[in-house]
Protein backbone atom coordinates (compact mmCIF):
# COMPACT_ATOMS: atom_id res chain seq x y z
CA UNK A 1 0.00 0.00 0.00
CA UNK A 2 2.35 2.69 -1.23
CA UNK A 3 0.03 5.55 -2.05
CA UNK A 4 -3.01 7.27 -0.64
CA UNK A 5 -4.84 6.27 -3.82
CA UNK A 6 -3.96 2.61 -3.28
CA UNK A 7 -5.23 2.77 0.28
CA UNK A 8 -8.47 4.42 -0.85
CA UNK A 9 -9.05 1.83 -3.57
CA UNK A 10 -9.08 -0.88 -0.90
CA UNK A 11 -11.34 1.14 1.36
CA UNK A 12 -13.71 1.79 -1.52
CA UNK A 13 -14.03 -1.88 -2.30
CA UNK A 14 -15.06 -2.68 1.26
CA UNK A 15 -17.36 0.34 1.52
CA UNK A 16 -19.13 -0.64 -1.67
CA UNK A 17 -19.69 -4.18 -0.46
CA UNK A 18 -20.93 -2.97 2.90
CA UNK A 19 -23.02 -0.09 1.59
CA UNK A 20 -21.07 2.83 3.07
CA UNK A 21 -20.39 6.08 1.29
CA UNK A 22 -17.63 8.63 1.53
CA UNK A 23 -17.66 12.38 1.93
CA UNK A 24 -18.49 13.76 -1.53
CA UNK A 25 -16.49 16.98 -1.04
CA UNK A 26 -13.26 16.05 -2.78
CA UNK A 27 -11.09 18.54 -0.87
CA UNK A 28 -12.23 17.25 2.52
CA UNK A 29 -12.02 13.64 1.45
CA UNK A 30 -8.44 14.16 0.28
CA UNK A 31 -7.49 15.80 3.58
CA UNK A 32 -9.01 13.00 5.65
CA UNK A 33 -7.40 10.27 3.55
CA UNK A 34 -4.01 11.98 3.71
CA UNK A 35 -4.34 12.18 7.50
CA UNK A 36 -5.23 8.53 7.74
CA UNK A 37 -2.33 7.60 5.49
CA UNK A 38 0.07 9.68 7.60
CA UNK A 39 -1.10 7.85 10.72
CA UNK A 40 -0.74 4.47 9.05
CA UNK A 41 2.84 5.25 8.25
CA UNK A 42 3.98 6.79 11.48
CA UNK A 43 2.13 4.41 13.83
CA UNK A 44 1.90 1.32 11.65
CA UNK A 45 -1.89 1.26 11.90
CA UNK A 46 -4.60 3.53 10.54
CA UNK A 47 -5.57 5.45 13.63
CA UNK A 48 -8.42 7.94 13.27
CA UNK A 49 -7.02 11.16 11.80
CA UNK A 50 -9.09 13.50 13.96
CA UNK A 51 -8.36 11.81 17.28
CA UNK A 52 -5.11 11.77 19.18
CA UNK A 53 -3.42 8.38 18.97
CA UNK A 54 -1.36 6.90 21.79
CA UNK A 55 0.97 5.14 19.38
CA UNK A 56 0.28 1.82 21.14
CA UNK A 57 -1.98 -0.30 18.97
CA UNK A 58 -3.78 -2.11 21.83
CA UNK A 59 -4.74 1.20 23.42
CA UNK A 60 -6.03 2.57 20.11
CA UNK A 61 -7.85 -0.57 18.97
CA UNK A 62 -11.25 1.16 19.03
CA UNK A 63 -10.12 4.14 16.94
CA UNK A 64 -8.51 2.30 14.06
CA UNK A 65 -10.46 3.35 10.97
CA UNK A 66 -13.25 2.42 10.58
CA UNK A 67 -13.56 3.07 14.31
CA UNK A 68 -15.96 1.38 16.73
CA UNK A 69 -18.01 4.58 16.84
CA UNK A 70 -18.67 5.02 13.14
CA UNK A 71 -21.93 3.14 12.82
CA UNK A 72 -23.60 4.66 15.85
CA UNK A 73 -22.54 8.14 14.70
CA UNK A 74 -23.81 7.51 11.18
CA UNK A 75 -27.20 6.51 12.59
CA UNK A 76 -27.40 9.47 14.95
CA UNK A 77 -25.63 12.26 13.05
CA UNK A 78 -25.33 11.04 9.48
CA UNK A 79 -21.55 11.15 9.59
CA UNK A 80 -18.60 9.73 11.46
CA UNK A 81 -16.50 12.03 13.65
CA UNK A 82 -14.07 12.82 10.81
CA UNK A 83 -16.86 13.05 8.20
CA UNK A 84 -15.06 10.42 6.14
CA UNK A 85 -18.21 8.29 6.09
CA UNK A 86 -21.51 10.08 5.57
CA UNK A 87 -25.08 9.12 4.72
CA UNK A 88 -27.64 10.45 2.21
CA UNK A 89 -29.26 12.86 4.67
CA UNK A 90 -25.92 14.38 5.55
CA UNK A 91 -25.05 14.82 1.88
CA UNK A 92 -28.46 16.36 1.19
CA UNK A 93 -27.84 18.86 4.00
CA UNK A 94 -30.67 17.51 6.14
CA UNK A 95 -28.27 16.97 9.02
CA UNK A 96 -26.13 19.63 10.64
CA UNK A 97 -22.53 19.78 9.51
CA UNK A 98 -21.46 21.13 12.89
CA UNK A 99 -18.97 19.02 14.83
CA UNK A 100 -20.55 15.96 16.39
CA UNK A 101 -19.91 14.90 19.98
CA UNK A 102 -17.13 12.47 20.79
CA UNK A 103 -18.57 9.04 21.49
CA UNK A 104 -15.30 7.57 22.69
CA UNK A 105 -15.21 7.75 26.49
CA UNK A 106 -12.69 10.26 27.83
CA UNK A 107 -11.09 7.60 30.00
CA UNK A 108 -10.01 5.69 26.88
CA UNK A 109 -8.01 8.75 25.84
CA UNK A 110 -6.30 8.66 29.20
CA UNK A 111 -5.92 4.93 29.84
CA UNK A 112 -6.35 3.38 26.41
CA UNK A 113 -9.01 1.05 25.09
CA UNK A 114 -9.76 -1.72 27.58
CA UNK A 115 -10.61 -4.50 25.10
CA UNK A 116 -13.88 -6.36 24.77
CA UNK A 117 -13.40 -9.19 27.26
CA UNK A 118 -12.29 -6.80 29.96
CA UNK A 119 -15.35 -4.62 29.32
CA UNK A 120 -17.71 -7.55 29.76
CA UNK A 121 -15.75 -9.00 32.63
CA UNK A 122 -15.97 -5.75 34.56
CA UNK A 123 -19.69 -6.42 34.98
CA UNK A 124 -20.50 -2.74 34.81
CA UNK A 125 -24.09 -2.06 33.82
CA UNK A 126 -23.05 0.73 31.50
CA UNK A 127 -20.90 -1.60 29.46
CA UNK A 128 -21.91 -2.40 25.92
CA UNK A 129 -23.79 -5.59 25.20
CA UNK A 130 -22.44 -8.13 22.77
CA UNK A 131 -24.80 -8.74 19.86
CA UNK A 132 -24.69 -11.61 17.44
CA UNK A 133 -26.04 -11.56 13.89
CA UNK A 134 -28.20 -14.67 13.72
CA UNK A 135 -27.67 -14.83 9.95
CA UNK A 136 -23.89 -14.89 9.68
CA UNK A 137 -22.63 -15.02 13.27
CA UNK A 138 -20.94 -11.59 13.24
CA UNK A 139 -20.33 -10.34 16.81
CA UNK A 140 -20.11 -6.77 17.98
CA UNK A 141 -20.05 -5.02 21.36
CA UNK A 142 -22.11 -1.85 21.47
CA UNK A 143 -25.19 -0.38 23.06
CA UNK A 144 -27.47 -1.43 20.23
CA UNK A 145 -27.05 -3.76 17.27
CA UNK A 146 -26.16 -2.04 13.97
CA UNK A 147 -28.98 -1.16 11.56
CA UNK A 148 -27.43 -3.47 9.04
CA UNK A 149 -24.98 -6.25 9.64
CA UNK A 150 -21.70 -5.00 8.13
CA UNK A 151 -20.91 -8.51 6.91
CA UNK A 152 -24.12 -9.92 5.48
CA UNK A 153 -26.45 -6.87 5.46
CA UNK A 154 -29.09 -8.59 7.59
CA UNK A 155 -31.41 -6.13 9.33
CA UNK A 156 -31.13 -5.04 12.96
CA UNK A 157 -34.02 -7.32 13.97
CA UNK A 158 -31.90 -10.31 13.10
CA UNK A 159 -29.45 -9.58 15.91
CA UNK A 160 -29.74 -11.17 19.34
CA UNK A 161 -27.95 -10.59 22.61
CA UNK A 162 -25.01 -12.88 22.94
CA UNK A 163 -24.45 -14.45 26.34
CA UNK A 164 -20.89 -14.71 27.55
CA UNK A 165 -21.63 -16.97 30.48
CA UNK B 1 -12.28 41.56 21.71
CA UNK B 2 -9.36 39.87 23.37
CA UNK B 3 -5.88 41.10 22.77
CA UNK B 4 -4.04 37.83 23.32
CA UNK B 5 -3.45 35.78 20.22
CA UNK B 6 -5.84 32.89 19.79
CA UNK B 7 -4.28 29.52 20.55
CA UNK B 8 -5.22 26.45 18.53
CA UNK B 9 -4.55 22.92 19.74
CA UNK B 10 -4.62 20.84 16.58
CA UNK B 11 -3.67 17.57 14.93
CA UNK B 12 -1.70 17.73 11.69
CA UNK B 13 -3.93 14.97 10.30
CA UNK B 14 -7.33 16.37 11.23
CA UNK B 15 -9.65 17.80 8.59
CA UNK B 16 -11.55 19.93 11.12
CA UNK B 17 -8.29 21.40 12.41
CA UNK B 18 -7.25 22.28 8.86
CA UNK B 19 -10.60 23.96 8.29
CA UNK B 20 -10.18 25.95 11.50
CA UNK B 21 -6.74 27.20 10.48
CA UNK B 22 -8.11 28.11 7.05
CA UNK B 23 -10.90 30.06 8.69
CA UNK B 24 -8.52 32.08 10.87
CA UNK B 25 -6.34 32.82 7.85
CA UNK B 26 -9.33 33.85 5.76
CA UNK B 27 -10.26 36.34 8.47
CA UNK B 28 -6.71 37.67 8.58
CA UNK B 29 -6.30 36.67 12.22
CA UNK B 30 -2.88 35.79 13.53
CA UNK B 31 -2.93 32.75 15.81
CA UNK B 32 -0.59 30.33 17.52
CA UNK B 33 -1.02 26.60 17.17
CA UNK B 34 0.44 23.33 18.35
CA UNK B 35 0.08 20.17 16.30
CA UNK B 36 -0.12 17.92 19.33
CA UNK B 37 0.43 14.73 17.32
CA UNK B 38 3.86 16.05 16.31
CA UNK B 39 5.00 16.24 19.92
CA UNK B 40 6.61 13.37 21.77
CA UNK B 41 7.08 12.02 25.25
CA UNK B 42 6.96 14.46 28.10
CA UNK B 43 6.03 17.41 25.94
CA UNK B 44 3.01 15.60 24.49
CA UNK B 45 1.86 14.56 27.96
CA UNK B 46 2.16 18.11 29.24
CA UNK B 47 0.09 19.53 26.42
CA UNK B 48 -2.53 16.80 26.86
CA UNK B 49 -2.81 17.65 30.57
CA UNK B 50 -3.06 21.31 29.68
CA UNK B 51 -5.96 20.53 27.33
CA UNK B 52 -7.75 18.48 29.96
CA UNK B 53 -7.37 21.36 32.36
CA UNK B 54 -8.83 23.74 29.78
CA UNK B 55 -11.77 21.71 28.52
CA UNK B 56 -11.91 18.42 30.40
CA UNK B 57 -11.04 16.52 27.25
CA UNK B 58 -8.51 16.06 24.45
CA UNK B 59 -10.61 16.80 21.41
CA UNK B 60 -9.46 18.58 18.30
CA UNK B 61 -9.41 21.35 17.48
CA UNK B 62 -9.49 23.08 20.84
CA UNK B 63 -9.51 26.83 20.37
CA UNK B 64 -8.64 29.29 23.10
CA UNK B 65 -9.62 32.90 22.53
CA UNK B 66 -9.02 34.93 25.66
CA UNK B 67 -11.09 33.26 28.37
CA UNK B 68 -13.21 31.34 25.89
CA UNK B 69 -12.43 27.70 25.19
CA UNK B 70 -14.15 26.21 22.15
CA UNK B 71 -13.94 22.50 21.45
CA UNK B 72 -14.60 21.78 17.79
CA UNK B 73 -14.75 23.98 14.70
CA UNK B 74 -17.91 25.95 15.49
CA UNK B 75 -17.62 28.93 13.18
CA UNK B 76 -20.37 30.89 14.94
CA UNK B 77 -18.81 30.46 18.39
CA UNK B 78 -15.40 31.44 17.05
CA UNK B 79 -16.82 34.53 15.37
CA UNK B 80 -18.55 35.53 18.58
CA UNK B 81 -15.41 35.07 20.65
CA UNK B 82 -13.40 37.09 18.14
CA UNK B 83 -16.02 39.77 17.91
CA UNK B 84 -16.42 39.26 14.15
S1 LIG C 1 -14.33 8.82 12.73
FE1 LIG C 1 -14.49 8.20 10.58
S2 LIG C 1 -12.45 8.53 9.74
FE2 LIG C 1 -12.25 8.56 11.97
S3 LIG C 1 -11.75 6.42 12.42
FE3 LIG C 1 -13.96 6.62 12.64
S4 LIG C 1 -14.69 5.98 10.65
FE4 LIG C 1 -12.54 6.41 10.37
Amino acid sequence: MRTVEGMFEEMKKIAEEEGYQFNPVQEDLDDILQGLWDNMHRYGYGSCPCRIASGVIADDMDIICPCNYRDADLVEYGCCLCTLYVDDDWIAGKKTHDPIPERRPQEYFEKGYPGIMEQKGAGDKDMAEVYRCTVCGYLCAREEPPDLCPICRAKKERFEKFGMK
Amino acid sequence: MNKARPMLYTLSTCVHCKATKRFFKSQGIIYDFIDVDKLEGREKEDVRSEMIRLSGTVRFPTIVIGDTVIVGFYEDKIRAALGL
